[in-house]
């Protein structure tokens, strides 16, 4: 089967986050980590093609993806394989994406992320499989994804024993044994301590009971918070640019704007010269202040509250979630206006 | 405040003001100084817009385009 590759601008070797903003292209052959995908899918599955889109404009510009697949087909591609994208959000958004685009297309399509990457419900019911967590584990990650990519290939379908996660579509076969046997099989499992088994895994979505909202922002206190990356410069703390196990405080007291040189973002998953050059771009300190000044917000918060949301895990995230809003009902905080990159 | 609005969505964001781009949420960088800054501001605005309004899921205020 005929494969083309999908890659970011970073893996497709154009570039770093001086690149994201690239526009979607087209290249013969495997580039980059393709090449050990091409050495694992051997002579029989030939990556004809790479396609690639820098991760800001894939993320902004969702019509690339129809774009690049039928150029794809165009190519002679067959197979669709996407990633791995590991924990990069918006590169999973991209791969995601892809492959969804491509399966509307009737182009079969698989790609590889970590489990906790929120592109995951991009590829709706396309095949995904898990991967590490960051580069480091690509050699495992391609193997996995070669082994279920020649599995797709021969028309066989993917399992949790592949590594498959995401949504499955339900499609109705033939069982070996009888329901009755299977239940008894899943119940045996359960008392045997495994939590996990089913047959029908459910999709996780956050059920968020929103707030009530505040009845006058002329009257509420009201806090900044961010996960930019938005530390004082040189970074004190030394929050994380990546994989981020902590969040920071810092005083915004008799400050009436976040001054480049003064502030600057460590965030590690996009290029921060904008925020660096004016941080109110991350935390609109500026105007918050004016508005708190013509009285159109009752009083502004005297600090706030930052972490890097990059590869962070949803558990960690969670936790920064729950000790945030502990310390902003402790200070009387009604309302908070969250920046995220 | 956002860019990647599907995944504040999914999330259960309840309140969502969509942003210009993901390295600048508060930021329009090609608009110049001062129509940025007033693009900020009418962020903002809709951000107080969105606190007072009642929502019951993910909400996106994107109000009238900017230009």
């Amino acid at each position: 089967m005929r494969i083309a590759h999908y890659l970011n601008q970073f893996f497709a070797g154009v570039g770093g986050e001086d690149a994201a903003g690239a526009g979607p292209d087209l290249r013969e052959g495997a580039v980059g980590p393709g090449k050990r995908l091409a050495a694992l899918m051997g002579d029989e599955h030939p990556i004809v093609a790479t396609a690639f889109c820098g991760d800001d404009h894939a993320s902004g510009h969702p019509e690339f993806a129809a774009a690049l697949v039928e150029e794809m087909r165009e190519m002679g591609a067959e197979l669709l394989i996407a990633g791995p994208a590991f924990t990069s959000g918006r590169y999973g958004l991209a791969c995601g994406r892809i492959v969804s685009a491509a399966a509307q297309a009737g182009l079969p399509a698989l790609a590889a992320m970590h489990p906790d990457n929120p592109g995951l419900a991009e590829a709706g019911g396309t095949p995904v499989v898990a991967s590490g967590a960051t580069a480091r584990e690509m050699r495992p990650s391609l193997e996995r994804l070669a082994a279920a990519a020649r599995k797709l290939a021969a028309g066989e379908e993917l399992t949790t024993e592949d590594g498959r996660i995401g949504l499955v579509p339900r499609t109705n076969r033939l069982a070996k044994r009888s329901a009755a046997q299977r239940a008894a099989a899943l119940v045996l499992e359960r008392l045997g301590g495994d939590r996990e088994a089913t047959e029908i895994p459910l999709p996780s979505f956050d059920q968020v009971t929103p707030a009530a909202p505040v009845a006058d922002p002329a009257d509420a206190l009201v806090a900044l918070l961010t996960e930019g990356g938005f530390v004082p410069a040189g970074n004190p703390d030394r929050l994380e640019s990546a994989r981020a196990t902590k969040w920071v405080r810092h005083s915004l007291e008799g400050l009436d704007s976040v001054q480049a040189g003064e502030f600057e973002s460590v965030h590690g998953g996009f290029s921060t010269q904008w925020a660096n050059a004016d941080p109110n771009r991350i935390l609109p300190l500026d105007v918050a202040r004016e508005l708190e000044r013509e009285g159109a917000i009752g009083g502004l918060h005297s600090e706030y509250f930052a972490t890097t949301g990059n590869g962070t895990t949803v558990a960690d995230a969670r936790r920064f979630g729950v000790e945030w809003a502990a310390e902003l009902h402790q200070a009387h905080i009604q309302a908070v206006i969250l920046t995220a990159t | 405040m956002c860019n990647l609005v599907s995944i504040a969505r999914r999330v259960g964001a309840p309140r969502i003001v969509p942003t210009r781009g993901i390295p600048y949420p508060t930021g329009a960088p090609e608009l110049g100084p001062e129509a940025e800054r007033a693009w900020r501001r009418e962020l903002l605005e809709r951000a107080l817009h969105a606190l007072s309004t009642p929502v019951t899921e993910p909400t996106v205020f994107d109000g009238d385009p900017v230009q």
